[in-house]
């Protein structure tokens, strides 16, 4: 098992050099001049020369991706054309911001989406079931970003319960547990949350159901379990794959988040991705996505090993 | 039927000679390079296929007896060795591998996963013979003779499809598949082992027609000794990727020469209360394909073994009746204790 | 060699034409009302699409300024008017082609070019394979709206821009998924027998692979549609896809989000009529995947 997990850590290098690689080219496949933003329209040749040179525009594509990634490992991800400050800090402030708001979606759309999967995948066919696997259909495929909307006029402007946006009173960089601060996220967690809660919902009834066919079920009960130590026993079964497919979902809502986070005005990744590409901000387009990538392709390792590690069929192989 | 492709060398020239076949599968190393090694699970196997017998493979999993039969299919390439058909050799420039595929064919175990599940029977069989050349209505009116031929009705079967078959009738539409395009050799992998008794019995006899009609020349590999011995004229016995004796049927099922030859065929189940099996056959810890046994593979499980058989390797040597044989109990002058003094009739001895 | 007949069923299998794999799948699908039901749905959007300009009751490019934001029921336009005067009805029924065209062009680019990279790598194996998926596996390790985004940013707005960027990211899912199959079935007996009889690859492929994987990739691609209609959706509600004044629902979402707090409902009409066509999308595909399945 132990083999397994360093060849999978290993494996995960190339990919993250794969994952910089488009990241880059990704970025510099944009047309137009990266520095439109900030120079006057009647700039002269000399300060474009100059300002070219300082963001390091004018050399060669491959010297630019290794010192960009160079500097990367060090934690500097360049500064933001847009507002002059080092991309590093204005990510991790939103990324703290987005997680945040993930977390709380994913545990939310996580505990739903085991209630009705199992449910449904106890009581297959029944009314029961219809219900869940309706909601859970109803869960996936709606459209998050119209969600937050409906939410909004519903609870924000009709009912005047929650505000509409933004993430609290003291600005994006300023953050408490608190009532005051929740209930700005509030909306925005419970729109992120239904497809993961869709998603996982499908998923374990689909699993449950196979559990629950399988001989050894029978046997148990033959011997005398009870039905509690029978949930239990699918619980235990179901739980690597929850778990791996609860960590997926986590993955593609930090990557995903940007249309939620434009709906509530919320200063997360989103957000900040939103602003650099409409202000051609190249140097924080740049570490906003590699972040958010990098963020992913971890979560992914980690729950390949947590899956691993838990279910003792696969390290065994 | 139109013409089957001309015999080469006569009667007298085996159909097919297989000489020092090697196949070795590596196996994966980790990242800090241990756990490597190799599979040897064909190593140096040297036989013949005499026109127009049926020749019976026998010995236990992971004797070697699939890989081999993929190898006489070409289906994996040998890593040394050759196999010389009726006097060419296969691959060479006389006998392409397209040519030699067309000369020998194979019927698989599993009757369901050697059909395509989307094809029609009829597409099935008619599949190779238009690889071949043969335009379509001509192979389809082949095919559906040859469904006449197996025993299955063409105008009830031709346009059905595998999953409506039964396994004895899906694997008559494999043997079908084999005979579409005239081929001297057929190989059969276990291919009656996954059907019912009965259904085993029809097929077999329908083997044995065609096998008439048609000229054909088999290796029939499997693991069930009974019905080899009803099928073969001669049986080969495989341990641990090599041939440990081969021999006319009867003589071999009557005399068995080398101890795991003994020791297989008294495992045979009875009904007669005369030949009880009393002691366990075989002792020892079943074989390891990895790392086998130095000297002669069968030794640690055999009960006559002495020095010399885990030295050397014994190679295949004449015995009394006939048989070829590889162990040094019948090597004469051999350094094991019941070796022979003296040659015996003409045959010759080869020393390892 | 005798014929063994089984009398009683003589005439039955005389009678029967035996049936092949997509009638199987046709019939049993054709049981499932759900999906009947969401087939019938798609059929109706479908017919949206292609004669919307025809059936809209108003020009849904006709503004009026004095006509804004007028609510539900309003007299000549029954479902209002948006922000700059335009019939809703006629908007939406319009916004149709566009919508769905969006959604799923992407899906069927990416089934053709995923489908040829995954059959190939599947059935080289080896070095051929490896390099290929691993290829793909980069790609795969990005999120698929993070890489949308990040392509539609980097091309630019505009609707070829955003197929582009969008047929990018569901070519590693359906490479996938079709390289797994492909391996599966090289596996079987029946490849080995079609090697067997010397055929060649390209043959093999055409007539024994492609019959066996085309239809598990086609399943999953469709369950794709549903993701693709929202996500180019999505692109467009935030400024990165269709340009106005065209009538698509997200762009529609994205001009009506100022009028949430005056006229709420007709903000989210068009929302609706995505969360509709991908509900309907969904059991769509969800009814295709068990009429195919357990039919091996």
């Amino acid at each position: 098992m132990l083999v397994f997990l360093w060849r999978r850590l290993l494996y995960t290098l190339p990919i993250m050099l794969g994952v910089a690689l488009v990241c880059f080219a990704l970025v510099h496949l944009a047309p137009g001049d990266p520095l439109v933003s900030i120079l006057p329209p009647d700039a002269s040749a000399e300060l474009q020369a100059k300002l070219k040179e300082l963001y390091g525009f004018n050399r060669s594509y491959p010297e630019q991706f290794v010192s960009w990634v160079w500097r990367a490992l060090q934690g500097d991800l360049g500064t933001s054309i847009a507002s002059n400050r080092p991309v590093f800090s204005e990510v991790m402030m939103a990324v703290g911001n987005t997680l945040r708001l993930a977390m709380v979606a994913t545990l939310i759309g996580f505990l739903f989406g085991c209630l009705f999967g199992f449910v449904a995948g106890y009581f297959q066919n029944s009314w029961l079931d219809k219900l869940a696997s309706l909601t859970s259909v109803l869960g996936v495929s709606v459209p998050h970003y119209w969600l937050g909307m409906v939410l909004v006029i519903v609870f924000s402007s009709i009912l005047m319960w929650l505000p509409p946006g933004g993430a609290g009173p003291g600005g994006s960089g300023d953050w408490a547990w608190d009532w005051e601060h929740f209930k700005h996220m509030l909306l925005p967690a419970i729109t992120m949350s239904v497809i993961p809660m869709g998603i996982i919902s499908r998923t374990l009834r689909a699993l449950v159901g196979d559990i629950l066919a399988q001989e050894f079920i029978v046997g148990l009960r033959a011997k005398g379990l009870t039905d509690f130590g029978i949930f239990l026993h699918v619980v235990k079964n179901a739980a690597p794959t929850a778990l791996a497919v609860m960590g997926l979902q986590l993955g593609y809502l930090l990557g995903g988040s940007i249309l939620i986070e434009t709906v509530f005005s919320w200063p997360g990744t989103g957000f900040l991705l939103n602003s650099a590409i409409f202000q051609r901000d190249l140097p924080l387009l740049q570490g906003t996505i590699l972040v958010l990538a990098m963020f992913f392709v971890f979560l992914n390792l980690i729950v390949d090993v947590v899956q691993t590690l838990l279910d003792p069929r696969i390290s065994r192989s | 039927m139109p013409l089957t492709p001309l015999d080469l060398g006569g009667p007298a020239q085996p159909m097919l000679s297989v000489r020092g076949l090697v196949k070795h599968f590596p196996l994966k190393k980790d990242v800090f390079g241990k756990g490597g090694g190799v599979v040897r699970a064909v190593d140096g196997v040297d036989f013949e296929v005499l026109k127009g017998e049926t020749l019976g493979v026998v010995g236990e999993s992971g004797c070697g007896k699939s890989t081999t039969a993929r190898l006489l299919m070409q289906l994996i390439i040998q890593d040394q060795g050759e196999l010389i058909f009726d006097g060419q050799t296969v691959g060479g420039s006389a006998l392409p591998l397209k040519a030699y595929r067309r000369q020998t064919q194979m019927v698989f175990q599993d009757s369901y996963a050697s059909l395509n599940p989307r094809l029609t029977i009829e597409d099935s069989i008619a599949f190779a013979p238009m690889v071949h050349g043969v335009p379509q209505s001509e192979a389809v009116a082949r095919a559906r003779d040859l469904l006449g031929r197996v025993g299955l009705a063409p105008e009830r079967f031709a346009e059905r499809y595998p999953h409506e078959l039964s396994g004895g009738q899906r694997q008559r539409v494999n043997i079908a598949r084999a005979l579409a395009l005239q081929s001297r050799l057929i190989i059969l992998d276990e291919a009656v082992s996954a059907l019912d008794k009965s259904v085993e019995a029809q097929v077999l006899n329908l083997l044995l027609d065609l096998k008439e009609d048609f000229g054909l020349t088999y290796v029939f590999i499997s693991h069930d000794l009974n019905v080899v011995r009803y099928m073969s004229d001669r049986v080969l016995v495989m341990y641990l990727g090599q041939v440990v004796e081969i021999g006319n049927s009867e003589t071999l099922f009557n005399n068995p020469a080398h101890p795991y030859t003994q020791a297989l065929l008294s495992s045979i189940p009875t009904l007669d209360p005369d030949r009880r099996t009393e002691k366990p056959p075989l002792a020892g810890d079943p074989p390891n394909p990895i790392n086998p046994p130095t000297g002669c593979r069968f030794h640690p499980r055999c009960v006559h073994a002495q020095d010399i058989c885990s030295q050397k390797m014994p190679v295949l040597a004449h015995t009394a009746h006939g048989q070829q044989v590889a162990c040094w109990m019948h090597v004469a002058g051999s350094a094991h204790g019941l070796a022979p003094a003296h040659p015996l009739g003409s045959a010759t001895q080869e020393v390892a | 060699m005798h014929i063994t007949v089984d009398p009683q069923k003589l005439p039955e299998l005389a009678m029967q034409k035996s049936a092949g794999y997509w009638q199987t799948v046709g019939r049993r699908f054709m049981q499932q009302k759900v999906a009947v039901a969401a087939a019938l749905v798609v059929l109706v959007l479908l017919v949206l699409a292609v004669f919307g300009p025809w059936l809209a009751p108003m020009d849904p490019y006709q503004s009026s300024i004095l006509k804004r934001l007028k609510p539900i029921g309003f007299p000549g336009h029954l479902l209002g008017t948006d922000e700059l005067g335009r019939d809703m009805l006629s908007r939406l029924i319009v916004g149709t082609r566009l919508s769905l065209f969006i959604g799923i062009t992407p899906v069927i680019c990416a089934f053709v070019i995923g489908s040829v990279i995954g059959i190939t790598a599947g059935y080289a194996g080896g070095w051929v394979n490896t390099s290929m998926m691993r290829t793909i596996d980069v790609f795969y390790a990005f999120p698929s709206v993070l890489l949308a985004i990040a392509l539609s940013g980097a091309l630019g707005a505009g609707i070829t821009n955003s197929l582009i960027s969008l047929t990018i990211v569901f070519i590693p899912p359906i490479a996938r998924v079709a390289e797994s199959v492909t391996t599966q079935i090289r596996g079987r007996d029946f490849v080995d027998a079609a090697r067997a009889s010397g055929a060649g690859a390209f043959t093999i492929v055409r007539v024994h692979v492609l019959g066996n994987v085309l239809g598990p990739v086609f399943v999953y691609a469709t369950s794709l549609i549903a993701v693709a209609m929202i996500l180019a959706s999505g692109l467009s509600f935030l400024g990165l896809g269709v340009k106005p004044p065209e009538p698509e629902w997200g762009l529609m979402l994205n001009t009506l989000r100022t009028a949430i707090y005056t006229q709420p409902w007709i903000a989210a009409l068009p929302g609706a009529m995505i969360f509709i066509t991908s509900i309907a999308f969904n059991l769509l595909a969800d009814g295709l995947r068990s009429a195919m399945e357990i039919k091996q």
